[in-house]
């Protein structure tokens, strides 16, 4: 009787770890597979893409369309534009919070609580889109490239995470003593604070970065300049278009452009692995550290 | 008298705490100034959805008329639309996108092979970390009529002859946008539950055991109670954005075939407010969906705590 239970509960289990490594491969695969197919498209022979061959390898290895990608006009210019912008948000976001989260986590901050309540307001209530384009406009920001990273630079969230990581990491008579040795606030912020909090604020340098690389909604509205426009604009222009995509339905439908169409097809390929690049090489490290970050985040806020 | 002396020095002491720790004041300025210039003067500047605001005048000089936008905006023939369209929306992809990852999250959670498993989860985490332009640009590369790798695999299996219309109609559109979604948050959203899951009590696994439960019957009675108050608290959370589909998305996937089913509230703000200027009238709808927004959070929370007795407060 006994065994026969037993017997029941191995193969419920083997059927349970069958269903469970079935349900991970076909996750799996289902995002794995776009990713895969942007890659092999991207150093196929354009011919081959178009006309369906490539599927699972590449075919006709061919660097066409990323020779295409580095004789766009723009898309230089806007890379180097991307990577001005992202580390100056980088910069600021890290100073700031950094700043901010140690200040906060002093005990004898006088008028602590009103700082918090000021900045907690903000993560409740927000202007909304007109208002604050029109707070822009009235500050003379308009057409001004420093206005894609100074918009989303404060993160109150951030902020309460460094906090959380000094306040629990350095601790209190570390500070007593420094300061009985006469070390000013500034002095210990550079030389114990910082380098002892060097895991949180590169979990935050990361992600402002890889936000502010894939950002293009605030230079879509407060930047008029073509030469000031990030890659993601760029991108936008020629990847989700509307009437470029329609121009090349045209294009494809007469045969005097069919290779002109087809390199522009593989260039689109092409084009999103040069500007997804730097992120996948950052992406490591992120993995590394964002399930950390997130629960940091979740202590508190 | 002593009252007053022990007043006085509790000043002086206060006052000397503030001086010996200026550098603080110092320090927290570029986040106060930060969040003045950009936070809270367009929170001021929201009262201009009750005026009538022309530039040059001012938020000030405007006048005042009250909820005459507000009126305009209910009045409209595009309104229940709009509302169909965000609602809709928001209905399916919460339907569709929330149970995945927890899905997700119980798989690998239960998940023996430690190599697999990493894959997995550095597979399925990437595509969080991909810019919404370059995934509205692989749709429409996947998607598109007929050189796009879905028309292609849909014509090997004879499932499609001519070109794929995907794109260009308004019944896929919902589809479209709820299914990429989930693709690129599946494995990002399911972090959370996994690092709920492995703050369950082994010793609870090991009891069941001991007591011949199988792995299903573990999952389903220790793993799935364990995540239960994360689950709720993050279908509050969503719940409380029924009513708000991110600009940017829905914005690159509209075009002039989907519009019908692809305008929602915060396009229609965009499309408004900055193409036609119409800043107080876009200002008062964007206002409506964030009360409407609130109080869905409040009521949905209380709810919840009724019910369940969890909640976000």
């Amino acid at each position: 009787m006994a065994n026969h239970t037993k017997i029941r509960r191995i193969r419920s289990d083997l059927i349970f770890d069958i269903t469970v490594n079935a349900i991970l491969a076909l996750l799996l695969l289902i995002v794995a597979y776009p990713l895969w197919f942007v890659i092999i498209a991207s150093v196929s022979d354009p011919t081959a893409v178009s006309f369906g061959k490539v599927i699972v390898w590449p075919v006709g290895f061919s660097l066409e369309g990323y020779k295409e990608v580095v004789n766009y006009p723009s898309i230089w210019r806007s890379y180097l534009n991307t990577i001005i912008y992202t580390l100056c948000d980088v910069g600021l976001t890290t100073v700031v919070t950094v700043m901010a989260g140690y200040a906060l986590s002093r005990r004898d901050f006088v008028g602590k609580k009103l700082f918090v309540i000021y900045m907690t307001i903000t993560m409740f209530f927000s202007g909304g889109l007109i208002p604050t384009y029109l707070t822009v406009r009235s500050l003379g920001l308009m057409d001004k490239w420093p206005i894609v990273f100074l918009l989303g630079c404060v993160s109150v969230r951030n902020i309460v995470i460094v906090r959380t990581f000094i306040q629990s990491n350095i601790p209190e008579s570390l500070v007593e003593a420094a300061f009985l040795d006469g070390c000013s606030h500034t002095k210990f912020l550079l030389w114990v604070v910082v380098p002892l909090s060097l895991p949180v604020i590169s979990v935050i340098a990361l992600f402002s970065a890889v936000g502010q690389w894939n950002s293009w909604f605030n230079a879509m509205i407060y930047l008029r300049d073509e030469n000031m426009m990030p890659l993601q604009i760029v991108l936008r222009n020629l990847l989700v278009n509307q009437t470029a995509m329609m121009r090349d339905v045209l294009e494809t439908g007469g045969n005097n452009d069919l290779a002109q169409a087809q390199k522009a097809l593989s260039m689109k390929y092409a084009l999103i692995i040069v500007a997804t690049l730097p992120i996948m090489c950052v992406y490591p490290f992120l993995q590394r550290f964002f399930v950390k970050g997130m629960t940091m985040g979740s202590i508190k806020g | 008298m002593i009252k007053n002396s022990e007043y006085r020095r509790h000043t002086a002491k206060m006052l000397r705490k503030i001086t010996r720790n200026w550098e603080l004041y110092l320090f927290m300025l570029p986040v106060v100034l930060l969040l003045f210039l950009f936070h809270y003067m367009p929170i001021y500047g929201v009262q201009i959805a009750f005026r009538e605001y022309k530039s040059f005048r001012g938020i000030w000089g405007s006048q005042w008329v009250g909820l005459k936008h507000f009126q305009r905006f209910t009045n409209l023939n595009m309104f229940p639309k709009l509302m169909r369209n965000t609602i809709l929306l928001s209905v399916y992809q919460l339907l569709a996108g929330f149970p995945l990852p927890i899905l997700l999250a119980l798989a690998l959670n239960a998940c023996a092979a430690p190599r697999f498993k990493r894959i997995v989860q550095t597979v399925t985490y990437a595509p969080h970390f991909i810019s919404m332009v370059v995934i509205v640009g692989m749709l429409n590369l996947f998607f598109a009529p007929s050189t796009g790798i879905i028309a292609i695999l849909l014509r090997k299996i004879n499932l499609l002859n001519g070109n794929l219309t995907t794109l260009m109609s308004a019944s896929s559109f919902r589809h479209l946008y709820v299914w990429s979604g989930i693709w690129s948050g599946l494995g990002w959203n399911s972090i959370v539950y996994l690092s709920a899951l492995s703050g369950v009590d082994p010793y609870l696994h090991e009891a069941a055991i001991v007591d011949g439960a199988t792995k299903l019957q573990r999952c389903r009675h220790i793993d799935l109670p364990c995540i239960a108050p994360t689950i709720v608290i993050l279908l509050i959370l969503r719940m409380g954005n029924m009513v708000d589909i991110g600009f940017q998305k829905a914005y690159l996937m509209q075009n002039s075939m989907n519009l019908d089913v692809s305008e929602v509230l915060s396009t229609y703000v965009y499309k408004q407010g900055l193409q036609n200027a119409q800043y107080s009238y876009s200002t008062a709808v964007n206002l409506f969906n964030s009360v409407i927004n609130f109080f869905l959070l409040i009521s949905v929370n209380a709810f919840s705590r009724k019910v369940s007795e969890m909640s976000l407060w």
